[in-house]
């Protein structure tokens, strides 16, 4: 059975470690993102993260198939679902290959498409109490425009 | 008498907000696109009139535009724009 990409519990890196490495890849490159204390200058409390579960399975197997195809490497990721303290991994990456340029570049290309196209939303909640979801595109219509 | 078809929305996020509801189902004469939803969307849910003109969509999983036809027993979800990580 295929492991999910989506977890609601604590990442365990040496597993993903664990997942690519082999003897024919001298090189294993991670990645953790964790939970910032700050937002645009404001102090964050903790956060939720939500997804659009089956498509956000879909995508990430997309992305782990594009590394394995255009690198040669092993590819193993994690992105954490439900509320996170400060600190806490939110996404995990492990890539192995039989080089480091290639396993670098694996890597990079999972977590810079992960965050692209993954259906996952974040919602932060400030020290002043309230709650915001983290939209980097302020996309919505004001209630005037309409 | 044009035939009808049935699908369901899903918003996501802070869509589920804005809208006040996680899902809807909605039916409309055939054909009709992605857009016709969000139009009948519009005129059913006051929230819907702060989406975008064009939202990020998926039907079945997988991204479309608004010019795609959808069929009965659809899955449309409309999603935020995405940030993990």
């Amino acid at each position: 059975m295929k492991t999910p990409y989506l977890t609601e519990r604590e990442i365990d890196l040496e597993l993903l470690i664990e997942r690519v490495e082999s003897a024919d890849r001298g090189a294993v490159v991670t990645f953790l993102g964790t939970v910032r204390n700050h937002h645009a200058g404001r102090e964050v409390e903790r956060l939720e993260y939500s997804a659009y579960g089956p498509m956000a399975e879909i995508e990430c197997e997309r992305i782990r198939l594009e590394a394995e195809q255009q690198w040669g490497a092993a590819v193993a990721l994690e992105h954490r679902v439900g509320a996170l303290g400060i600190g806490d991994v939110s996404v995990a990456i492990a890539a192995a290959a039989p080089h480091r340029d290639a396993a670098f570049a694996a890597c990079r290309h999972v977590i810079e498409q992960l965050k692209r196209r993954v259906p996952i939303w974040k919602r932060e909640h400030f020290a002043d109490g309230t709650v915001e979801w983290v939209d980097p595109t302020n996309e919505l219509k004001t209630e005037e425009e309409d | 008498m044009a035939e009808k078809l049935t699908l369901t929305v899903r918003f996501l996020a802070r869509y589920a907000e804005l809208l006040g509801t996680e899902s809807a189902t909605v039916t409309l004469s055939s054909p009709a696109s992605v857009g016709d939803v969000l139009g009948v969307l519009r005129g059913t849910f006051p929230g819907a009139r702060r989406l975008p003109d064009r939202p990020l969509c998926a039907l079945n999983l997988s991204q479309v535009d608004l010019a795609t036809p959808v069929a009965e027993g659809d899955e449309l979800a409309l999603l935020p724009p995405v940030a993990g990580g």
